[in-house]
C-alpha cells in the first residue's frame, strides 16, 4: 500500500472542508437517517418498558378466565374478544374461591349503559365487581367506599363513579350519597375513583362500579364477561391455573371451554407486537439511510466530475486506480462516519428531550438498533461511493487535465 | 545511455468513424541531461509525444524504453509508481490542487510514493527553499501570483527528484517576464542533471534548447542541434 490510511483521511478532510455546502448536505441526509434509526427505536423501547411497567402495577400474580377455549391456550385477539360457547357464571367464580393457594377471586361484569341525573346524561362503561376488586387491582378510592363485602349474587342499588363521571354530573355539587339513574335502575353514590388507579385495559375516572349482581340485572343476563383470580404466590401460579381449568372443566360437563391467561403470557404478545413494530420502525427509517445512502452517490458523481483536473493531476503525479479509489471511498466514509455520529447525538438529544416530554416512555435506544444505525451508515457510504470513485479512477487522465 | 528511446511510435485516435495519426512513426532518443524543445503548429502531436513519454498516454504501436527498461506494455498500477518517481511534469495551467497550501500542493507526489510525514516536510521545504517560495508555503494557489503558482508547480514537479522533467507550455499562461523567470529555473534544473523537455509556440523560448524538434502532422519534420 503506497498510499497511507492517515493520509486519505486528511485528504478527504481537506476536500470536504473545500466544499462545505456538499459536505453539510451528505452530513444531513446521514445524520437525519440515524437520527430517526435511533430515536423510532428509543421510542419504541420506551414503549416496551411502559407496557412492563403496567402489567407490573397490575399484580404479577393475576390470572385471566375468559369463557371459549383458544386453541393455543395462550393469549390470542380472539380470545379478548371472548367468544362464548358456555357462559361463565357468578358460581363457577364462587367455586374458584375454595382453594388455599387462591387469594382472592373477582368476577367481573361490562357493559355500557347511560347514567344520568337531574337531566345530565352521559353514556359510560359500567363496572359489575366486588369488594375484592380494589385490592386485586391495587385501585385506590378517592372519597367514601368502594363496593361493599356482600354476597356476589346478592344485587345493591350502590354505585362508585369515576371522578370525571362525578365532575360531568355533579359538577360542583357534592355527590357522596347522592342518587343517580343508570338506565332505568336508581344507585346511591358511595365513593369515587380517583386518578391513581389508572390501569390497562380501563380508565378508572371514566367508569361506574356496581355490585356484580346488579349489573347482571342491568344488562339482562346471568353471565360472567370474566373472572380475575390472584394467586397466593407467584410460584403456585401453575399450580393455580391447573385448578382453575380443572374445576370449571368439572362444572361445566367435563368439557374444557375456558382459557386461562396469564399476565406472562399477555405481556409476552405486548413485548412482541411492540418490538415487530419497532422493528418495522426502525426497518423505515433504515431506509432514509439507504437514501441518505443515494444522495451521497450522486454527490460524489457531481464531486468527481467538478474534480476531474484535480484527479488527472493526481495520476500525473503518480497516484494509480487504487489509491484514487481509496481516496473517493475514504471521503465518503470520513463524511458518514460524521454524519452518523453527528445523527446519533441528535437521536440521543431527541430521546432524552423524549423522555423529559414523556417521563412514562423510558426512551432509551437499544444497543443493536444504534450499532445497526452505524453500521448501514457506513456501508452505504461505502457501497455507494463505490461507482464514482470507480469513475474516477477509470478516468483518462490526458482527457482528466485538458479538461477545465 | 539515452534516458528515453522511442521507436517507431504511433499514436491513433479514432474520431467517428475517421483515424487521427497524432504520432506517425516517431523514432527519438534523448540523453540523460538534454534540454530539448518541441515546436510545432497546432494539433502537430505535441502534447501528444509529451503526454506518451510522461506514461499518462500509451501508444498504439511502438517501443518505449525509459531508462533501459521497456515501459510500453507496464501495468496501470507499474506505470503510476514510474511516473511518481522518474517523471515531474509542469504543465500551462499549474493544475494546483485550489484548497491545498503551496506546500500541501508539493507534498501530494511524496503522499502518493508513500513516504513518511517527517522525510516529506522536510523535501518540502527544501524544494520550496530552492524556488524562493519559503514565505508562501501557507499560501492558498489564489494568493499567488501567476509566476508563483508555476514555481509551485515546478517544485511539485521536482521534489521527488525525477530524471525526466516535461513542460508543456510553461510559460504559455504566464506574463513575458514571468515566463522568463520560468524558463531560467527549468534551465537551471536542467543544468544540474535534469532532462528537460519543453513543449513551445514561442520561436524564441523553443532557440534556447540544445536540441530543437519541429514537428508536423504527427511527425518529427525536423531538428536543429545548437552548438
Ligand atoms: N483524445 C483525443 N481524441 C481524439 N483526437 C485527439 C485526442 N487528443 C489529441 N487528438 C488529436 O491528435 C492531434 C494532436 O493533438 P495534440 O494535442 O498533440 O496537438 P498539439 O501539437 O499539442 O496542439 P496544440 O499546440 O494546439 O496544443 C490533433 O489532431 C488532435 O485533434
Ligand atoms: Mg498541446
Amino acid at each position: 500500500m503506497r498510499l497511507f490510511g492517515l493520509d486519505v483521511l486528511r485528504f478527504a478532510w481537506g476536500a470536504l472542508v473545500g466544499y462545505p455546502s456538499r459536505a453539510l448536505l451528505m452530513l444531513l441526509a446521514m445524520s437525519i437517517g440515524v437520527a430517526s434509526v435511533v430515536m423510532l427505536t428509543a421510542l419504541g423501547e420506551g414503549a416496551r418498558s411502559y407496557v412492563r411497567g403496567e402489567f407490573a402495577s397490575l399484580g404479577t400474580n393475576l390470572l385471566t378466565v375468559i369463557p371459549g377455549r383458544s386453541e393455543t391456550g395462550g393469549f390470542s385477539p380472539s380470545t379478548l374478544m371472548g367468544e362464548t360457547p358456555r357462559d361463565l357464571t357468578l358460581a363457577d367464580a364462587q367455586a374458584l374461591t375454595r382453594s388455599y393457594s387462591v387469594h382472592r377471586v373477582a368476577p367481573l361484569n361490562v357493559g355500557s349503559a347511560e347514567v344520568s341525573r337531574k337531566g345530565r346524561v352521559r353514556d359510560t362503561v359500567i363496572l359489575g365487581a366486588t369488594h375484592d376488586m380494589l385490592a386485586l387491582r391495587r385501585w385506590q378510592i378517592m372519597q367514601g367506599k368502594f363496593l361493599p363485602k356482600i354476597r356476589w349474587n346478592r344485587a345493591m342499588p350502590v354505585a362508585v363513579i369515576g371522578n370525571k363521571v362525578r365532575e360531568e354530573l355533579f359538577g360542583t355539587e357534592p355527590a357522596l350519597g347522592q342518587w343517580l339513574r343508570i338506565g332505568d335502575r336508581r344507585f346511591r353514590v358511595i365513593g369515587i375513583m380517583g386518578s391513581e388507579g389508572r390501569s390497562i385495559g380501563v380508565d378508572v375516572e371514566e367508569t361506574v362500579y356496581i355490585p356484580v349482581a346488579s349489573a347482571q340485572q342491568l344488562f339482562n343476563t346471568s353471565s360472567l364477561f370474566r373472572i380475575l383470580v390472584e394467586a397466593r404466590s407467584r410460584n403456585s401460579l401453575p399450580a393455580v391455573e391447573q385448578y382453575i381449568i380443572k374445576t370449571l372443566q368439572t362444572r361445566h360437563q367435563g368439557v374444557k371451554d375456558v382459557t386461562v391467561i396469564t399476565q406472562d403470557a399477555v405481556l409476552l404478545t405486548f413485548d412482541k407486537i411492540i418490538g415487530a413494530l419497532t422493528y418495522s420502525v426502525g426497518g423505515i427509517a433504515a431506509i432514509s439511510l439507504m437514501v441518505a445512502g443515494i444522495l451521497i452517490m450522486n454527490v460524489m458523481l457531481v464531486a468527481v466530475s467538478q474534480r476531474t483536473a484535480e484527479i488527472g493531476l493526481l495520476k500525473a503525479l503518480g497516484a494509480d486506480h487504487r489509491q484514487i479509489l481509496s481516496m473517493f471511498v475514504g471521503e465518503a466514509l470520513l463524511l458518514s462516519s460524521l454524519g452518523a455520529g453527528a445523527g446519533l447525538i441528535i437521536g440521543e438529544l431527541g430521546s432524552l428531550a423524549l423522555r423529559q416530554a414523556f417521563p412514562v416512555l423510558p426512551a432509551h435506544a437499544p444497543l443493536w438498533a444504534t450499532a445497526a444505525a452505524m453500521g448501514v451508515a457506513l456501508g452505504t457510504g461505502a457501497l455507494f461511493s463505490l461507482l464514482p470513485a470507480r469513475r474516477a479512477a477509470a478516468l483518462d487522465p490526458v482527457t482528466a487535465l485538458s479538461r477545465r | 545511455m539515452p534516458v528515453i528511446q522511442l521507436q517507431q511510435i504511433h499514436r491513433d485516435f479514432q474520431v467517428g468513424d475517421q483515424i487521427v495519426h497524432a504520432l506517425d512513426d516517431i523514432n527519438l532518443q534523448i540523453d540523460a541531461g538534454d534540454y530539448l524543445s518541441i515546436m510545432g503548429p497546432s494539433g502537430s502531436g505535441k502534447s501528444t509525444l509529451l503526454n506518451l513519454i510522461g506514461l499518462l498516454d500509451r501508444a498504439t504501436s511502438g517501443h518505449y524504453i525509459l531508462n533501459g527498461q521497456d515501459v510500453t506494455a507496464l501495468s496501470d498500477t507499474e506505470q503510476a509508481i514510474t511516473r511518481n518517481k522518474t517523471i515531474g511534469f509542469v504543465f500551462q495551467s499549474f493544475h494546483l490542487v485550489p484548497r491545498l497550501s503551496a506546500a500541501a500542493n508539493v507534498e501530494l507526489p511524496l503522499m502518493l510514493a508513500g513516504m513518511s510525514v517527517e522525510e516529506r516536510r522536510s523535501k518540502v521545504a527544501q524544494a520550496l527553499e530552492a524556488l524562493h517560495l519559503s514565505d508562501r508555503a501557507e499560501h492558498k494557489p489564489d494568493q499567488l501570483s501567476g509566476g508563483q503558482r508555476q514555481r509551485v508547480a515546478i517544485a511539485r514537479a521536482t521534489v521527488t527528484e525525477p530524471a525526466v522533467l516535461l513542460a508543456d507550455e510553461p510559460t504559455g499562461n504566464l506574463d513575458r517576464k514571468s515566463g522568463l523567470d520560468v524558463m531560467a529555473i527549468l534551465e537551471t534544473l536542467n543544468d544540474r542533471g535534469i532532462t528537460l523537455i519543453v513543449v513551445t509556440h514561442d520561436a524564441a523560448l523553443g532557440q534556447r534548447a540544445r536540441r530543437q524538434l519541429h514537428m508536423l502532422d504527427g511527425r518529427i519534420h525536423r531538428e536543429e542541434q545548437e552548438g
